[in-house]
This record gives structure tokens, sequence and C-alpha cells, in this order.
């Protein structure tokens, strides 16, 4: 387990395939109420409604007053190439659920490997403990929660062989091979993930999602006499197997080559403060951590937060918006129904300048008397939901580029980012630069690489003066980590200048 | 499970691997059991418990290699077709020479020696108990200071255990146990909100540290107050210990086998060259009693051994797994880490400070990243300002950034202080001429 609350965010390495099998389905369940599409995910999990409600009054029988079951069948394939040949594969199957029991917002968790009756019932009394009393519980009556449809797919990872995901990456590695002979390594991949979830809880709510994940990315090492550089280019989606095609495999090519030959000539900027111009796309990363961790609820509940008594204040410039949204269609941070079984949110956490929501879960959504915005994710069965960000962004501006660089007479431009990180309570945030320029009256100069850019959360906020047109999102590979649980995240902004920011850089 | 049954397991599942085609296979077994508990404003917050297990076997058929792993371990049926699948999504693998199950010479087979990793009394500790020691911690904290915005204190433990079984004639388990406290307090600085934590861990219960850590996980959070950034400057800086490990790891990862192999590390052809200065000695001892990192064989059986890494600042050996060894024709050391130990100096913490003219004392470090290529890197810190010998003011919000070589080159002293309770058993280090980046 982690207790540091610090928290970061980093785009995946290299990870990697195989095969997958679905465990048997089985006939069970003839609830009348149940519908024919819940039914095949009570199949799925070979429980029947009756079952359900059976654990559920187990993990409420210590006076507990809410509990939930979270059942999850993750199938995760991986395909890795090195040295020219797509030479590995690793698979892994999980499977389970979690019990969580709460009373007030205090909060008792166990989770089952086995759908057996015997070692759920165990789960659950473990779960209960959280309670000490022996107050009765009246069961819901069960209803049926409709996910949402954000990530419609036509052919399923599970339905792909091996044999069909192999040429993707001997292309990649072919063309970039082809575009640059200083290229002298490749490794590649092609991670996918299919997730089955089958929610119930101690109101009757009964609710499921099916959730696809392809992650396919290069890292692409070049040598310029004695200089060796890498760069890493992926793209994440929840996307279907017809999605892969020859467009991506140039797309993450050139990408990487052009990444890659910047570094060659980079130097790095003068150490201190000054203005920084984000380039539009991953420079999202400045919102999660510098905004975004600190607007998730749990912290601001306990008064952790920097932010914690900001709500309804003024907080940057009026014509700033910026959002957390579960509900972009195919984006590898939106989900169709939480991982508490609540309905997604686009969340205005910012709206004209002034702090507008916090980011909930069940827990802080009932302390601060407000609907949930539907960010209670759980990286698996076997964790707790809190709150976490989705596809976090700032909506476009009006300036244009050109504008924004012109203004800064020494500076830097920064549009290609590896990781960050935020302490929540004093507000301070980071994020690692792979490479940008030099901004020198009003210019793009010299390349720079391989600095760390730190700043504090409310005074940069305060400091975006200026954004851009061009609003992009990152479809990288964004994994945010909190509490030891990691989750698929996107980020997007348009290019803005923040006034100063304190760069890592030589005397 | 017992240690038999997963040895029946792990044996069944790799006699089938072979049979349905495999030419080689190699399965772990694995289980553990955690629990944790935290408090807050004297009411349990948290209670988590758990028992995990799983499957992972890596299969080599017709020169080709994947690896496979499930939790659904209840169903030999199941088992059996997760096995004849993975071998058949192998098939459309490309041939790999390379990849082959370790020379049987070179298994760890001799007779175990007791490294003290284990405590007998795991499943005897009372969860009361455990309750008690999360509550005692809080109390330690709660009401002491006036600028507590908010206490949280944890109690948490775990077990594991695993057997791993090759078709070329490896045998061997292992069995951990752990025990930690750890209180994080957050406390009220005027515009800020600083926090800290603390903690102590064991492998045994009874060797728990149950004093203490409350009262400093607040010193160190009211220490914090105040936190400001200085002008950029280029200094001496004093890493405190448990912090070490985070400007050492870049390091470490640049001795790994496949970054080697596929030059993507800055320690490429550096063997038997000097990239460190000489009071910098760094050792791989696996067979510490009661070391964090210690075993008798690594991840794939390979006999352990204990080696210097980094000899007074030469680079004596890379971590290389049976794999890139092959591809790199080298002989295979191994994979990973177990126990590092830097060699420690002669002097204190304090007495180390109160050496320094002007310096930065770093306590903790914030976002950053190396280049694996080329060992530039840049890392956030925090800690304090010294100034004359004594700690004059906390900082904050400043970069340090540098090449890795060049920086420790730069090492001047090690302290005596080494934190024992980590695999990476390191003290406190001095480094000099770091650009610190600030106002």
């Amino acid at each position: 387990m982690s207790i540091k609350r610090r928290d970061f965010i980093k785009t995946g390495a290299v990870a990697v395939a195989g095969s997958m099998i679905l465990p048997p389905f089985l006939q069970s369940c003839q609830g009348n109420q149940i519908s024919a599409d819940v039914k095949n995910y009570l199949d799925h999990f070979e429980v029947s409604a009756e079952l359900m409600q059976n654990i559920i009054a187990e993990a409420m029988s210590k006076g507990g007053t809410y509990a939930d079951l979270f059942f999850e069948h993750k199938i995760s394939n991986s395909l890795g190439l090195e040295d020219g040949k797509v030479n590995k594969a690793y698979s892994n199957i999980d499977y389970g659920v979690g019990i969580r029991v709460l009373k007030g917002d205090q909060t008792g968790f166990a989770y089952s490997e086995s759908v057996e009756t015997g070692a759920m019932m165990n789960a659950a009394r473990m779960a209960a403990n959280i309670a000490d009393s022996s107050v009765g519980f009246n069961q819901g009556d069960i209803f049926e929660k409709l996910p949402a449809d954000y990530y419609k797919i036509s052919k399923k990872w599970e339905d792909v062989s091996v044999e069909e995901r192999v040429p993707f990456l001997q292309k990649v590695n072919d063309k970039l091979f082809s575009l640059d002979p200083k290229v002298i390594r490749v490794m590649a991949f092609l991670n996918d993930e299919s997730s089955y979830i089958l929610f119930y809880n101690s109101e009757g709510r009964l609710s499921y999602d099916y959730r696809p994940m392809i992650s396919f990315g290069v890292v692409c090492i070049m040598q310029k006499g004695e200089q060796i550089e890498n760069s890493y280019v992926a793209r994440s989606f929840r996307k279907g197997f017809e999605w892969l095609d020859e467009s991506i495999v140039d797309e993450l090519a050139n990408e990487a080559i052009e990444k890659t030959n910047i570094l060659f000539d980079a130097t790095k900027p003068k150490a201190g403060e000054m203005p920084v111009v984000l380039g539009a796309g991953g420079s999202g990363i400045l919102l999660h951590e510098a905004i975004g961790h600190t607007f998730e609820a749990d912290f601001n509940r306990k008064g952790t937060s920097i932010f914690s008594d900001k709500m309804g204040k003024k907080v940057a410039e009026s014509f700033i918006n910026i959002i957390d949204d579960g509900t972009l269609q195919n984006n590898r941070g939106s989900i169709n129904i939480d991982d508490e079984g609540n309905e997604v949110q686009k969340t205005y956490l910012v709206k004209e300048g002034i702090l507008n929501s916090y980011m909930h879960d069940r827990i802080s959504a009932n302390y601060y008397k407000v609907e949930p915005t539907g960010n209670g994710r759980r990286q698996d069965f076997r964790n707790i939901p809190i709150p976490r960000m989705r596809a976090t962004y700032m909506e476009a501006g009006m300036s244009k580029r050109e504008d924004l660089i012109a203004s800064v007479d020494y500076g830097v431009y920064v549009d290609n980012f590896t990781n960050g990180e935020v302490k929540i309570g004093a507000g301070d945030f980071t994020f690692f630069v792979k490479s940008g320029y030099l901004i020198e009256k009003g210019k793009l100069t010299s390349p720079i690489k391989d600095i760390n850019i730190i700043g504090n959360g409310p005074q940069a906020l305060a400091d975006i003066s200026m954004a851009a047109d061009d609003y992009k999102t990152d479809d990288g590979t964004w994994m945010c980590g909190k509490d030891g649980q990691s989750v698929p995240v996107t980020v997007g902004l348009p290019s803005v200048l923040v006034k100063k920011l304190t760069v890592g850089g030589l005397s | 499970m017992t240690k038999e049954e997963k040895y029946k397991l792990a044996k069944w599942a790799v006699k089938h691997a072979l049979e349905k085609g495999a030419q080689d296979a190699r399965v772990s077994i694995y289980e553990s059991q955690n629990s944790s508990v935290e408090v807050r404003e004297e009411k349990i917050d948290k209670l988590e418990q758990s028992t995990r297990s799983g499957l992972s076997i890596s299969l080599y058929v017709d020169n080709k290699y994947s690896a496979h792993s499930t939790s659904r371990l209840n169903n030999k049926e199941e088992l059996k077709s997760f096995i004849e699948e993975a071998i058949a999504g192998t098939r459309f693998l490309a041939e790999d020479e390379y990849r082959r199950l370790p020379e049987p010479e070179l298994y760890f087979k001799g007779k175990v020696k007791d490294l003290k990793t284990f405590d007998e009394e795991f499943l005897s500790v009372d969860p009361q108990d455990k309750i008690k020691a999360a509550f005692a911690l809080e109390k330690e904290v709660l009401g002491k200071d006036e600028r507590i915005i908010s206490v949280s204190a944890s109690y948490y433990d775990g077990m594991s255990s695993s057997v791993m079984v090759t078709s070329n004639g490896f045998e061997g388990d292992t069995e951990n146990t752990y025990y930690g406290l750890y209180a994080s307090v957050s406390v009220n600085g005027g515009d800020s909100r600083p926090e800290s934590g603390w903690g102590d861990s064991a492998i045994h219960f009874k060797d728990l540290e149950t004093q203490g850590i409350g009262e400093t996980a607040l010193k160190r959070g009211l220490d914090k107050i105040g936190q400001q950034k200085i002008e950029s400057v280029k200094m001496p800086m004093i890493v405190e210990n448990r912090s070490a490990g985070r400007s050492l790891g870049p390091l470490i990862s640049a001795l790994n086998g496949s970054a080697i192999q596929q030059k993507n590390s800055f320690l490429v052809n550096k063997l038997g060259k000097k990239i460190a200065s000489d009071i910098f000695t760094l050792l791989d001892d696996p067979f510490i009693e009661g070391g964090r990192g210690s075993r008798m064989f690594d991840g794939e059986g390979l006999a352990l051994k204990k080696r210097a890494i980094i000899e007074e600042g030469i680079l004596k050996t890379y971590y290389i797994d049976t794999y890139y060894a092959r591809k790199l024709e080298m002989d295979p050391t191994t994979g990973g880490t177990t126990n590092l130990v830097l060699k420690p100096g002669n002097r204190s913490l304090e007495e180390m400070i109160s050496s320094l003219d002007r310096g930065l004392f770093i306590t903790g470090f914030i976002g950053g990243n190396t280049n694996g290529s080329t060992g530039d890197f840049s890392y956030g810190v925090e800690g304090f300002l010294v100034e004359k010998g004594k700690i004059v003011k906390p900082v904050s919000e400043m970069n340090i950034t540098g090449n890795m070589i060049d920086l420790y080159s730069n090492l001047v002293e090690a302290g005596n202080d080494v934190y024992d309770k980590s695999s990476w058993r390191l003290p406190s280090l001095m480094f000099k001429d770091v650009e610190f980046s600030g106002k």
C-alpha cells in the first residue's frame, strides 16, 4: 500500500500479449426483473440477483449504512517488438469481486478472487467489521441503471488473434528504420485490455460496463556520432481493433523521429523563474498537477488541499474554463459508469475563472451535500474507489499561439512531457519537459531538453494570462497514480502563457 | 494453499505445458495476505483486508517466448485451456534464439540459509492490536499543536509466499512478512498547508517501533511552514538518507541489461571505468539477515552472490538476466537489486550539516526525471537552507539539474546514518557543485 499523499502522472513505459480465455458462461439467475443485458453479466460472473442481495445483507449485518459489490473480469494482453522481431507476449487474467461497506464516511473493504458463495460471504463479513452494531437492513428493490455509451467499438480485442496484431508492430519498426539512418534501436508494444464490470449496491442499483482499451507505442533510439537519444511516443483509446491501421503506424513513426531528432542539438535554459508558453496538447499535464489533484474532494473534505477554502472564489482569469470530463467519445479517460455505479459527468472545475466544483466520489458528495460527479474510480476490484480525474482539459481561448510567443522576451516554449507530481497541501507541482524551445525576444530559438519545471498550483493558475485558439487533446498513455492506485486519464490544453514558473537549468 | 499444494500445482502446470507442446516452462504460484487500518479523527477511516493468489507461467515454444498470469486458480479445466491457448498464441510470435531457460548449473541448489525475512507469528497477531497501534499513533499527534489541520495514522501488514518450478530442474520457495506504521500530518502554514509523513517498518511485529513516529511526522510538518524558494545558485547539497534512493535510482536503472543491450543507458561501455568519486562504493548483498531485499535466488532461480557494483568510483558490473546476457555475450549476474549497500562514512548527518558554509539540505524530491540515454536529470526538491553550519530556513519549489555521472563524481561524503529498513541501505549523501534553480 502507499500512504504518501503525493500524486503523480506518467506516460506509460513499455510493457507487452498473448491469448486469453473467458470463463465458462453458465446458466444462472432467473430473476424476472432483470434485462437480457444485465443477465449476460450475471451469467458471466456466475451470480444471481438473489445471491448478490444475500452478500449485501451479510455486508450490512453489523450496521453499515451502505454497501456495494464490484465484480470485475479484466483480460490484458501485451505484444512486444525488440531488435526487429515481435518476440515477446504477455497476458494476464484478473477476476474477482470487491466488497465495500460504509458507515458514514468510514470504509470497510475486502475482496475475493473467487465468486463462490462462501468466499464472497467471508469477504463481506470482513468488510462489515467497519461497523459494530446490528441495526436492521432493508434490502432495496433492484433497479437497473443503464450505462452510457461513450466507447462504441466494432471488433473486441478478445476476438483478435496474436497473428492479426503482429504485422502492425513489424510495420512501425520497419517504418522507423526507413525514415532515418540514425535509428539504432526500436522497441514497440501493443497493449490491450478488456474489462467486464458488474455493480450492485445496497440501494438496489444494478449496473454494468464493458471497457476496452488499446495502447500502441514505440521507443525510438537514435545515435548521432557519440550521442544517443531516445523518445517515447504512444496513442491510447477506448477503441477496438478497427482503430489499428497504416495511418496510426505512420503517425507514431513520424512523431518519434521528429521528437528524437530535436534532442541532438538541444541545450538547457538558464536556471530560474521565467515566462513559460505551454504548447497545445500534452501541456494539459499542468492542469492535472497544478489544479486537478487539489480539486479532488477527498483532500478538500479533510482540509488538506491548498484549495480547501476556495469554492466559489476567483482562482483564475475570467476567460478560463477548466473541465474534467468522463464523457468524451472513445477517450482513454472516459467511463460509462463510474466505479460506484454513478452517472458520469462533464464537470466544470473552473468556470469563467471561478472555482465551480470539486471532483466527487460517493463519500465526498455526501459530505458536501452535492450530486456525485462520477469521479469515483478504482484501479481494480482490489481497491476502493476514491475521487479521480478522467479527461482534464481547458477550453480554447481567443489569442493566437504566435502572439503568446511574441510576448515573451526570455522564456521557454514546452510541448513534450514525460511525468509530473504534486504535493496537495503545499500546492507545489512539477512536470518534466522532454523537449521544447527557448524563446528569445519573441521568437523560438534553440531546442531545450530534460528539464523539470516547478511551480505552485494556485499561483500558476492565477498566472495564466493568455490562451490560444488551438485546443488539442493529448491521447498518450497517461497513467495517474494516487494512494497506490493507477487509473488511465488524458489531458488537453490550448497553448497558454504562464507568467512565471521556476525552470530547471544551468547557471 | 500450503507450500506443498503450491509445489503440486506448479509442477502440474509445467507438466501440462510440456505435454501440450512447450519445450520448456517456468511456473510460479504466489499468495499474499494483507491488511491495513487507517484512522482519522479518532475513528477508523478505512479497514482493508485481502488474500490474493496467482499463477504465472513462462513458455518456451519452438524457440518462441511468452509469459502469462491469472488469478483464477480454482478450476483445473480452465487452467488447462489457459495454458493451451497461451501456447497456441506463442506460436504466432517470431523466433528468438536467446530465449531459453537459464543453464541449470547456475540455479540455486545448496542449503537455504535462514535470512530472517519471515515472522512465524504473523497469523497470531491480534487484529485488535493492529487497530490499537494505529489509534495510539494518532494520539501521539492529536492536540499537540494548534496548527494541525489533519492527522491520519495507518497500520499495515502483509505476508507473501511463492514457489517456483522450471522444467529444467529448478525448485525454490520464498516467504516474507512485513509490518508498518505511518503517520501523515497536515498543518496550517498560512497560505500553504504543508504535509509530512513519517513511518517505521519491520519484518517482525515485535520489532515495529511504536513510539515517536507521530511526533516526528508533526515536527517535520511544522518545520516546513514558511517554505520558500531562494535564488538560483550552484552550491553543495546534502540529501537525507531516506530520500537518497531517489537520487541513486537512475544510476541503478542504467545498469539494467535491457538498457545496456538496447544502448539506452549512459553506462554503456563504462565497465571498469570511473563513473563516480573515490568514496562511492556500492555492494549488492543478498545474504543480510533481516535485509528487506534478502534472498537466495532471483526471479529466474539464479543463485545469488554478494557483488561489488561500484568500487571506489569504478563500475564493476551490470545487472544482467539470462536473456540479455546471451544477447550481450556476457555472463548473467542477476536481473535486479537485492540489498544495495552504500559504504557509509564516519560523520553523522548533524556533523555534515554543521560543516557546510552554505548549502541545501534536501529532505524530499518532487517530480523530475533522468534521460536514460544521456544521464541528464532535473528534479524538484524541498528541504532547508544551511548557512554557517546551521539550518536557517525551509526551502521548496526548486529544481536541481545536471548529469548523473557529474553528480556522483561530485559526491564528497557519505554519512554514517545508513537507513537499514529499506532494501537500499543508504546513508545521507553530500555532493558539491549542484545547480539549483529558484528565483
